[in-house]
This record gives structure tokens, sequence and C-alpha cells, in this order.
């Protein structure tokens, strides 16, 4: 299956991308994703902070990924 | 009325944001505005770059909307929250609230302030003299707190 990734603040900086299409087996959870994406991103270890949004809204790390979702990283926020 | 935009927020934005709430049953208004500090955890900061996940950061101010009006039977609160770049001084974000009498009015505005802070992805960068930071983002194994 194949989800949209989205990069945000300084995941987006460090991606060097907003976002990415990445292929995962069915079910995969966005904890596997993560792992993916540590390694094909060079994203640092920080990645323990983040949340995961899965079509605009917060989900668990392990709540399975959907052909088609829109899978966000959000890392710590500062909005206001 | 609940938006992000990317215009400046001027007085006549945050009048309009106040203006909505104030209901002939309302006794109280509090308004809030989120202004850019020029100095911060010992840096001398230029300007700020706000980004948002706009689509979401929409539906989580209304969630906060909608946890005020359960928590406090609130119906009037309007927010109005800038991204991109903003200058010392400027208004990054407006937050009204109107309710019969004034106790709930401070309560909920500390609530909804909490909940934005918390919830609603949107980021700030801090551009400043001598580098630039994620404000939040651990960076090298530090925390910069957010302020």
């Amino acid at each position: 299956m194949k989800v949209s990734v989205l990069f945000f603040a300084l995941f987006r900086e460090r991606a060097g991308t907003s976002s990415a299409e990445i292929e995962l087996p069915d079910r995969a959870t966005p904890m596997e994703l993560m792992t993916r994406l540590r390694n094909e991103y060079s994203l640092l270890p920080v990645l323990d902070s983040v949340l995961i949004a899965v079509n605009s809204e917060y989900v668990d790390s392990d709540a399975p990924l959907h052909d088609g979702d829109e899978v966000a990283i959000i890392p710590p926020v500062s909005g206001g | 009325m609940i938006y992000i935009t990317s215009e400046v927020l001027n007085p006549q934005d945050v009048q309009h944001v106040t203006d909505v709430v104030r209901k002939n049953g309302n006794g109280a208004v509090v308004t809030f505005l989120g202004t850019i500090r020029d100095f911060s955890e010992g840096r001398n900061v230029l300007h700020l770059e706000y980004e948002s996940y706009q689509p979401m950061a929409e539906n989580m101010l209304h969630q906060i909307a909608e946890e005020v009006r359960s928590r406090w039977g609130i119906q009037d609160i309007a927010i109005a929250h800038r991204v991109g770049k903003l200058g010392i001084g400027d208004i990054s974000l407006v937050v009204a609230i109107a309710s019969p009498h004034r106790k709930d009015a401070f309560e909920a505005s500390q609530y909804a302030m909490d909940r934005i802070k918390t919830i609603v992805p949107i980021w700030k960068k801090e551009v400043f003299e001598g580098g630039e930071t994620w404000v939040g983002s651990p960076v090298d194994g530090t925390t910069t707190q957010a302020p």
C-alpha cells in the first residue's frame, strides 16, 4: 500500500522535502513507518518526541495504516 | 469565527474577532493577543517564521472551541492565528471569549491558550542574532523550551 507522508518544521528541513510517497506492507503501523523514515531521510533520533496524525487526526503509533492515508509527522508544536 | 491566515493581523482584525463574540447575554469579554517578543532565552530575536499543517490546525482550533463549549457552556469564542514571517511586536494570535460572568471567560481563555500550545499543529522558528531554532524541538540533545 502507499501512504503520503508530510514533513513539517525541523523535519521538513532535515528531510529536504515537505512530502513523500512511501510504499509499505498492508496494515503497517506508524511505528514501522518511522523506522523507514529514520533510515531513508536521515532524521535524527529525536523522532521519539513526535506525534503522528493520519488524515488530520492524532493516532496511536500502533494503529494500522491504510492505502491512501495522509500521514503527518508532527514534531513538538509551538503555536500561539 | 476560527481561522488561520498568512495576512497581517491588524487592530481592525482584533476588533472584529472581539466583536464577533459580543452578545447581549455576555457581561464579560476576554480578548487575548499573542505578540512577538524581541528577547527569548538570552537571544536577540530578529523575526519568527510560523508554519502550519493548516487543515488539521483549523480542525484542532475548532476542537478546542468545542471543548470550551462543553466545559463552560460558552458559545462565543473566536480565534485567529497568523502564519508566515512575523516581525517583533506583530500579533500572532487573537482569542476572544465571552460569557455572562468574568470567571468563566478568564478560565476558558487560559484553558484555550494551554490547548492551542499543546495540540495545534503550528510551529514557529525563531531567527535570532547568531542562528535560528525551531521552538520546542530538541537540538543536538538540548531542548529549546517554548516561551
